[in-house]
């Protein structure tokens, strides 16, 4: 007989008084009885809706610098970061007028091979990319969840409406944001509908 | 009033058969609704206020639904099954008093079908139930449908016994096969729960065996059976099955209340000095209360408690509850012989 065969027999450990079935159905009887007056934990999903923790991970945006650019610089290194390969840069040259030696041409994310685990973020030495609280995304293509850069930036103006701290950050005032609204989970309520496109 | 008594029969069938059909949506609502607060969920509410509606738009559904009627189905069978299934449950509620109304100082009993056999009666045709599950199986042609059929079966035989021997006890009680003599003399003796307590404990758990309500659900067992007998069917013949489920509960239910909680009797009524017309009504809405909680009580039993594996199944039937119901018997005797 093998090291580990247990026997699982109905007698083991129990007293006659729980063979009876008798006792032990009238006590399950009682906890499902007490659950019929307890507080329902279900939100009614489109009326109701879940208050976000401040960090939470949801779809991406590209933040603009003051002047109203994307503030990415080009330097792929969140796509290098990113385990789920679904960032697609392509660099450009930003000539004389811009002042700016690098930005991205194109910028892409697949939202639907993206994982939503934020290295991006931890990766961006320019704090140009962020994720946001909205998670309710739908479309009707697969095609029409690769985000482009225009699009990104349309999440940006969307997001500092609802949360007009975050503009700050860009302006090195994180520190003293740390008790600002912005960290607050009252703030962070309901990311409705995001009509970025 | 002396003109309509030659047809209080037939009005006695009127309004059980609607009360009787009325209870199915009140149920699966209540179902509903239960077994999601039981599980901290809110049930449906988005028909109707508080969704109270739903039950019209789930038999709506089942109308409008395509009746499919699968190629490789014995077909005559199959349409036979689901119609099969609502009788049993229908000609038993005949037998059924609901209590005794005073109508120009004459007591009239509340019951369709006055049977010297009543009990016998009952449980003749509450077995039929069992053939509607077989043959819905043995037509359909499935696996999965023979499968819950062949338990089926096999269920129903192994709790007929108990089931019978447990109301044994209450007939050498009483002495009358009559359910309106059951229900009177548990009124003046008290009720049959209290002579009885083995029998009664026996009758219920085999009268959710009958029912094939869960913790006895082997016959559709979800988990292993797709959906047992009524695998193949579809719409409104699906909508059958389900509705003789709930008759089947309420008769079930009715059963219990006249075998052992005293029928239409209201405990200290007749000492409050009330008028015996007013009692009558009192008691009357006593007996649907009695069968209201019933009802609930199956729901739920439902939502609390696993399905019993198939051999757990078996050996509970003949190895606990055929002996106990056995012992109750020989017992019971015993002290009346004393
Ligand atoms: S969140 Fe993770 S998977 Fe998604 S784009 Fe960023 S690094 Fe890639
Ligand atoms: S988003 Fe940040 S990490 Fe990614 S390319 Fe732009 S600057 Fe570099």
């Amino acid at each position: 007989m093998a090291v580990n065969v247990k026997n699982v027999s109905m007698a083991r450990g129990k007293s006659w008084v729980d063979l009876t079935y008798i006792i032990p159905v009238m006590k399950g009887l009682a906890i499902t009885l007490r659950h019929l007056f307890k507080r329902k934990l279900v939100l009614q999903y489109p009326e109701e809706k879940k208050v976000l923790p401040p960090n939470y991970r949801g779809l991406h945006m590209l933040t603009r610098d003051e002047k109203g650019r994307e503030k990415c610089v080009a330097c792929e290194m969140c796509s290098t970061a990113c385990p789920a390969d679904c960032i697609r840069i392509v660099a450009g040259d930003g000539g004389w007028e811009d002042s700016r030696e690098k930005h991205p041409i194109v910028f892409e994310i697949d939202e639907l091979r993206c994982i939503y685990c934020g290295m991006c973020v931890e990766a961006c030495p320019e704090d140009a990319i962020d994720m946001t609280d909205m998670h309710n995304l739908a479309d009707y293509t697969r095609q029409d969840f690769i985000y482009d850069k225009e699009r990104l930036l349309g999440v940006y103006d969307e997001y500092i409406k609802r949360h007009p701290d975050r503009a700050k950050r860009r302006d090195g005032q994180f520190k003293a944001m740390k008790n600002s609204s912005y960290f607050t989970v009252n703030d962070v309520h309901h990311s409705d509908q995001h009509s970025s496109h | 009033m002396e003109a309509l008594m030659p047809f209080l029969p037939y009005i006695f069938i009127l309004v059980l058969l609607v009360l009787y059909l009325s209870v199915v949506p009140i149920m699966i609502q209540v179902e509903r609704k239960v077994s999601a607060w039981v599980q901290y969920r809110i049930g449906p509410n988005r028909v109707g206020p508080r969704g109270l509606l739903q039950p019209i738009a789930d038999a709506l559904k089942f109308l409008a639904k395509e009746d499919v009627i699968p190629n490789h189905v014995n077909k005559w069978l199959y349409i036979f099954a689901p119609t099969l299934m609502v009788f049993p449950a229908f000609f038993v509620f005949g037998v059924i008093p609901f209590g005794a109304i005073m109508i120009n100082g004459q007591e009239i009993l509340i019951q369709v079908g006055k049977t010297n056999i009543g009990i016998l009666y009952v449980l003749a045709v509450s077995s039929l139930g069992v053939y509607a599950i077989t043959f819905g199986s043995w037509a359909s042609n499935n696996k999965y449908s023979l499968i819950g059929g062949l338990r089926s079966a096999a269920q129903m035989m192994s709790y007929e016994l108990p089931m019978g021997l447990s109301i044994l006890g209450m007939i050498m009680v009483v002495g009358s096969l009559r359910l309106e003599d059951i229900v009177r003399f548990q009124i003046e003796n008290g009720w049959g729960i209290l002579l009885q307590p083995v029998g009664a404990l026996l009758f219920i758990v085999t009268a959710f065996a009958e029912t094939n309500r869960l913790p006895f659900d082997l016959t559709e067992a979800e988990a292993e059976l797709v959906g047992g007998y009524h695998t193949e069917y579809s719409s409104m013949k699906f909508a059958m099955f389900f509705l003789g489920e709930y008759c089947n509960m309420f008769t079930a239910s009715a059963m219990i209340t006249c075998l052992f909680l005293g029928g239409w009797h209201v405990p200290f009524i007749g000492s409050m000095g009330l008028d015996p017309a007013i009692v009558g009504y009192i008691q009357v809405v006593a007996m649907l209360m009695k069968l209201g909680f019933l009802m609930f009580f199956f729901v739920w039993v439902r939502w609390s408690l696993p399905r019993f594996r198939y051999d757990q199944l078996m050996n509970l039937g003949w190895k606990k509850l055929i002996p106990l119901a056995l012992a109750n018997v020989i017992i019971t005797a015993i002290v009346m012989a004393m």
